[in-house]
């Protein structure tokens, strides 16, 4: 199991980087590897030139930017995971966070790579999904903003410029207001390929309504889904109302059929870690002052 | 490709193909054979490693991508020959292992973990470890391992190893 | 029976495990580490199809990449060497390392390529040109059993390698008498043990002293045998190293085909060559299945609880090539009634090919799969009759003062004591409160249930079930050897003649002398010869080194010290009887005393000084042969392994309805394997068994899609418990001394597997008991369980 021959360069800014994008037709970003380089080793992926992005000082970090987060491509999971900018503005990503992979997975895997990648698993992805975070690409001289609906448009398909280069996912800050979230997945085993996922973001006024409300499903289909749950927004979203709302979302929901999990089984899964989400995104919300 | 490395402690220079693993290039470049070849698609942790104090997959990782980083094997943990690190001690009390094929790994894995977490949970323990997988031990006799080696150095005042930054495992 | 020795200083101690220190430093000697100079590698041409012939082969282009150094195809290779050993009389199954005309399952080897680095062989791999005419499949047992079935081998006729009744006592009578019948169907899904140390083999010919080294990560009896004898070669042309370590195998590890053909290479190119398997070769052209098996099952019973007669059919898929497979329908056949009174059983065992990746050894040579099927019957049998799971069990066990008993199938059981075992276990678990919390977290809206396996490890694997299979083999030992050296300086060195993989073999010997001979086992030196240099042996399968390395090791250290009695009484001038071994030192009556440093000195350089009849040297060497095996089976009946191992499981589970996420919250086991030598080693054993049968109850299986391609050949898909999965298990110790070993220990290699899936099997049902779901096939997954219970839910609340 050894990848095919390949170049590789390893540029120290991104201009190098797109150009060096650009000079052959079968180029390749590689950033943590994590996803990558089992398929090169299976040869399921065959880049004749591999493009290191994990050195490019630009593409790296974390900070604020007006009403965004914005986190830069190559950064590292695990760095996510402990930025005290992502667990205050962006806490959706971060309850996501724990659940990408393995520590030592973690340790080398970006969140652009998870992104980029498109799996319809990624809880990354399904975070940006529901908060309508900006995929960003450099394409040569051209900057280029996809949303998430856009531009995951099937299984490890996107619409990723080819020759492009992910540099930034900007997500926006949590709304002011009483905010809550929830993230929840069920796999085989715990860091498993999760057979659905549910993140939901609540947003509540000061006496106790809701005033937007956000749900999204991944796994379940061929890419990660926002679904509509406004008709919470005005109410107490109160169990039985989280209920039919879901019922109401999930209806069409299209599902995936495999050995692992049947779309019956994915469905009626997501419809329960959807309620979960929803319920603790309430709970979470109310608990917190205004 | 030329790459620099630093392995254990030791700079070394080795001229590889951009393909090769860096879990390649130590077992076949560098004559580290404790590192091991599990699956060399990133879900046993057989292979794993330290780079930069952090615990990696050595075969998800490119032997090119090493440049300039830090890596530390399992060779680099026995503070000396025939003298065992606490973590590996500990391994040899409850008998965390029994093939030791998946051990080194296990190993480097407890290290980070004690690097950072000196009274580490059972449930952290399991949660560190997670991505290593054993087929011998049903993992019972690993965590009470790392359970005793995290007890032998709050009582030493001890650390796995100085370590910035890793995140658990 | 064999007279015993008493558990002393050394035997069942806490005592550290000698071989762990090489593997927390990272020094161990696995076969991928061996440095051989001038080797070279081979990747494999994999078939894509499950069946076609093969109608060319073009390695033109592979053989102009770089670094090649050749191909080769089955063609060449079966005009050259003698078919794969078969277990059965089955002469037309030929199997060869690489396909011959035809392939038969998909990713099948079809030819090797050589070249100076596994990354070169793979890239010429991919540039061999082979053209198929694709053909018809089986993937399907039932359907490979019908008569109009595409036979896998046209040359066999059909796809039956083995289809035998056996009848044990009076099976229709009891069924008549019986006051109640059922019967059920479960299915045993195809998985394996996987080890994370994918097989590898090197070998080198040396052309002058005509000899081929072998270094492999190895597990099986007779290899060096079946190289020599598929090469054309004498047996003691093949040297194999047995000083490498083995990084896990539970069975499975007999890369006999990569063997031969890396042999074959290393003869043809002149050159050392080296194959580690890749994953994907492993796990879909590895040759390394388990059992996949549909268990057919009538039980007679009375409405007290007690079953009368069992009628099982066992039809096992043993993929495309016979193999050693069919096997495993015979080994249990020695404990068919596992650890209960049951006076008739009819037994039909089938075994079928089908174009699926080759079965071979796993963990209990079958006993887990029909353990599985015995205790769902019990479940059932309570279940119908309303009668409480372990009550039932209590009343069909085996009783401690019956033993030795024996079974309807003609082996005996050597002891036990089951229901002070199970009282044991159920006062360590508190059942009314494992209960109490099973019902609060039904309560709480969860499906929750307790499961109980009882089960039998039959150990110290002999292999009667060749000849109870096959007529033409008379294979009647299966012995295992110990030689133990005093050199001139008084030290002990010890061998073991075998390859180890995790069961501490180096420790067992070096406990089990130190014992005998009353010195420090850290202070004994254990080796291994090669196996030209070794003592005949049959590797460490069917649980038996306790029980057969332990046993030769101790009679070796016996018999020297027989000498060294004897040299002592001659030195002293008095009777052995008067005299006293105490730590190496005898003392005889009025005082006198001789050191061991004078028996070593009178046993290396003082010929005139031994007694007549004692050799020079101080060493002993001691063969063993199998407890209880004395004869070659007869009129269907056969004693099958010496020594039984007892265990009980008690597990609850618990999960959401919907996510049907099984999460284990107690796991408690009672183990009975008789006078423990290495508790440390015992208990790993257990636990690892555990886990090994957490993966078959509920994760891993090797799955075929309708094309016959195998979906879960990589560790996305085949799915091994991690920490996460495999809870703390609670271990209750009891010990029922074997009367035939020398310490009265017993095996525990298999400990633990052989009762998991049938204990958690159980614990599904109990916490669907509500809708009166069964799940027939293993593994259960998450989504059948909850599909199912949705499907119920659905119908009541239709019906209400």
């Amino acid at each position: 199991m050894k990848p095919a021959p390949f170049s590789y360069v390893r540029p120290s800014s991104l201009d190098e980087a797109c150009a060096a994008l650009a000079s052959e037709e079968d180029a390749r970003v590689l950033a943590g590897g994590q996803t990558l380089m089992p398929m090169l080793a299976m040869r399921l992926s065959r880049p004749t030139l591999l493009v290191d992005i994990t050195r490019i000082a630009e593409l790296i970090g974390i900070e604020e930017q007006g009403s965004s987060i914005v986190v830069r491509a190559a950064t590292v999971q695990a760095y996510a995971l402990r930025s005290e900018l992502i667990a205050r503005e962006v806490p959706l990503l971060a309850k996501a966070l724990p659940n990408v992979g393995h520590p030592p997975t973690r340790n080398r895997g970006t969140v652009g790579g998870s992104v980029a990648h498109g799996d319809p698993s990624a809880e990354i992805s399904l975070a940006a999904t529901v908060l309508e975070a900006g995929i960003v690409f450099r394409d040569g001289e051209d900057e280029t903003s996809f949303l998430p609906e856009e531009f995951f448009i099937g299984p490890t398909v996107t619409m990723a410029p080819m020759g492009g280069c992910l540099t930034r996912i900007v997500f926006p800050k949590k709304p002011s207001g009483r905010v809550g979230t929830g993230f929840h997945e069920v796999a085989s085993r715990r860091s498993d390929y999760a057979f659905a996922s549910a993140a939901a973001q609540l947003v509540f006024d000061e006496d106790g309504t809701c005033s937007e409300a956000r749900l999204g499903i991944g796994s379940v289909g061929d890419v990660p889904v926002k679904v509509d749950v406004d008709g919470l927004v005005g109410g107490a979203a109160d169990d039985a109302a989280i209920r039919d709302v879901v019922a109401e979302a999930l209806r069409d929901l299209e599902a995936v059929d495999d050995l692992h999990a049947t779309a019956s089984y994915r469905r009626r899964a997501a419809a329960a870690l959807a309620e979960r989400a929803l319920r603790e995104a309430r709970d979470e919300a109310l608990e917190s002052r205004p | 490709m030329k790459t620099e490395l630093t392995v254990n402690g030791r700079a070394v220079t080795v001229d590889v193909e951009p393909r090769m693993t860096l879990l390649d290039c130590l077992r076949d470049e560098l004559d580290l054979k404790g590192t091991h070849a599990g699956c060399e698609h990133g879900v046993c942790g057989a292979c794993t490693v330290m780079v930069d104090g952090r615990a990696v997959r050595s075969c998800l990782m490119l032997a090119v991508q090493g440049d300039g980083l830090d890596i530390r094997t399992i060779e680099g943990f026995a503070p000396d020959a025939g003298e065992l690190s606490v973590v590996q001690d500990a391994f040899c009390e409850t008998h965390g292992l029994q093939c030791g094929y998946c051990t080194p790994g296990m190993i480097v894995a407890a290290h980070a973990l004690l690097s950072h977490n000196d009274e580490p949970s059972d449930e952290e323990i399991r949660d560190a470890i997670s991505g290593n997988i054993c087929r011998c031990t049903g993992y019972g006799q690993i965590v009470e391992a790392i359970r005793l080696a995290a007890e032998r150095m709050r009582q030493s005042n001890t650390r796995a190893f100085e370590a910035e930054g890793g995140e658990s495992a | 029976m064999t007279e015993q020795l008493r558990p002393g200083r050394f035997v069942s101690a806490n005592r550290r495990v000698r071989e762990d220190r090489r593997f927390v430093a990272g020094k161990g000697r696995f076969v991928a580490d061996l440095d051989i100079p001038g080797v070279a590698h081979v990747a494999l041409v994999a078939s894509q199809h499950p069946a076609a012939f093969i109608e060319e082969i073009d390695a033109s282009e592979a053989l102009a990449m770089p670094g090649v150094v050749g191909v080769l195809t089955g063609d060449e290779l079966a005009a050259s060497t003698d078919p794969l050993m078969n277990g059965l009389d089955t002469p037309h199954v030929r199997r060869f390392p690489l396909a011959v005309g035809q392939v038969r399952y998909a990713g099948e080897w079809v030819c090797a390529v050589v070249a100076e680095s596994r990354a070169l062989a793979e890239d010429a791999a991919e540039k061999v040109r082979v053209r198929y005419t694709k053909l018809g499949f089986v993937l399907d047992a039932e359907k490979a059993l019908q008569t109009d079935s595409t036979p896998v081998h046209p040359a066999h006729g059909s796809n039956v390698l083995l289809d035998k009744t056996f009848v044990w006592g009076e099976v229709e009578r009891d069924f008549e008498k019986a006051e109640e019948h059922l019967s059920f169907r479960v299915t045993w899904g195809r998985n394996s043990t996987v080890p994370i140390e994918t097989f590898g083999v090197v070998a080198k010919w040396d052309p002058w002293e005509q000899v081929l080294d072998v270094w492999a990560s190895i597990q099986m009896p007779k290899y060096s045998d079946q190289i020599a004898r598929a090469l054309r070669i004498p047996g003691n042309a093949v040297r194999v190293h047995y000083d490498v370590d083995v990084g896990g195998s539970y069975g499975v590890k007999r890369g006999i085909k990569h063997s031969v053909l890396v042999a074959y290479l290393a003869r043809k190119f002149g050159r050392p060559i080296r194959l580690i398997e890749d994953r994907i070769e492993n796990m879909r052209a590895g040759d390394a299945h388990g059992p996949e098996r549909i268990f057919d099952v009538d039980v007679a019973f009375d409405r007290d609880g007690r079953v009368r007669s069992m009628k099982m059919r066992a039809l096992d898929n043993a993929g495309a090539y016979a193999g050693r497979a069919p096997f495993q329908l015979g080994k249990p056949i020695g404990a068919i009634v596992g650890p209960y009174l049951i006076e008739s059983v009819q037994y039909h065992a089938v075994s079928v090919t089908t174009n699926k990746t080759v079965e071979e050894a796993v963990r209990g040579f079958g006993q887990s799969p029909t353990n599985y099927a015995i205790e769902t019957m019990m479940d059932r049998v309570a279940a119908h009759l309303g009668i409480d799971r372990i009550e039932i069990r209590r009343r069909n066990f085996i009783r401690h003062e019956q033993f030795p008993y024996t079974i309807p199938s003609g082996s005996t059981y050597d002891s036990g004591d089951y229901h002070v075992v199970v009282d044991k276990v159920l006062e360590a678990v508190d059942l009314p409160a494992l209960e109490a919390e099973r019902d609060r977290l039904r309560a709480e809206g969860l499906c929750a249930g307790i499961g109980v396996a009882a089960c039998l490890e039959p150990s110290g694997g002999n292999s009667s079930f060749e000849p109870l299979l096959n007529e033409k083999n008379r294979t009647s030992t299966w012995m295992e050897s110990c030689r133990v050296n005093v050199d001139g300086l008084g030290f002990v060195t010890a061998t073991v003649h075998t390859t180890s993989s995790g069961q501490g073999h180096e420790t067992l010997v070096s406990t089990v002398v130190g014992e005998v001979l009353e010195i420090d086992p850290d202070k004994i030196r254990v080796v291994r010869p090669d196996s030209l240099g070794s003592l005949p042996g049959n590797s460490p399968v069917g649980s038996r080194m306790a029980i057969m390395l332990g046993g030769a090791a101790a009679k070796a250290a016996e018999d020297l010290k027989g000498q060294i009695m004897r040299i002592a009484a001659h030195a002293l001038k008095v009777s052995e009887a008067s005299l006293v071994y105490r730590e190496g030192t005898i003392e005889g009556p009025d005082g006198l005393k001789l050191q061991w440093s004078d028996i070593v000195d009178i046993a290396h350089r003082r010929f005139h000084d031994l007694p007549p009849g004692v050799a020079p040297g101080l060493t002993a060497t001691h063969i063993l042969q199998v407890p209880t095996g004395r004869e070659l089976p007869k009129e269907g009946r056969a004693q099958m392994y010496p020594c039984h191992s007892f265990e009980f499981h008690v597990v609850l589970v618990a999960f959401d309805p919907v996510l049907a996420k099984p999460e284990i919250r107690r796991y408690v086991i009672g183990h009975d394997c008789g006078t423990v030598i290495n508790p440390h080693i015992v208990k790993g054993m257990t636990l690892g068994g555990i886990a090994h049968g957490i993966g078959a109850a509920l994760l891993e299986e090797f799955a075929y899609d309708e094309g016959g391609q195998l979906m879960t050949q990589s560790f996305l898909d085949y799915l091994m418990p991690s920490s996460h999965e495999v809870p703390a298990v609670e271990i209750v110790k009891h010990v029922t001394p074997s009367p035939y070993t020398v310490f009265g220990q017993k095996g525990s290699g298999e400990s633990g597997y052989l009762g998991a899936p049938a204990a958690i099997s159980g614990a599904m049902h109990d916490a669907v008991r509500a809708w009166g779901i069964t799940f027939d096939k293993l593994p259960i997954r998450m989504s059948t369980v909850s599909d199912k219970i949705a499907a119920a839910r659905e119908h009541d609340r239709k019906t209400a």
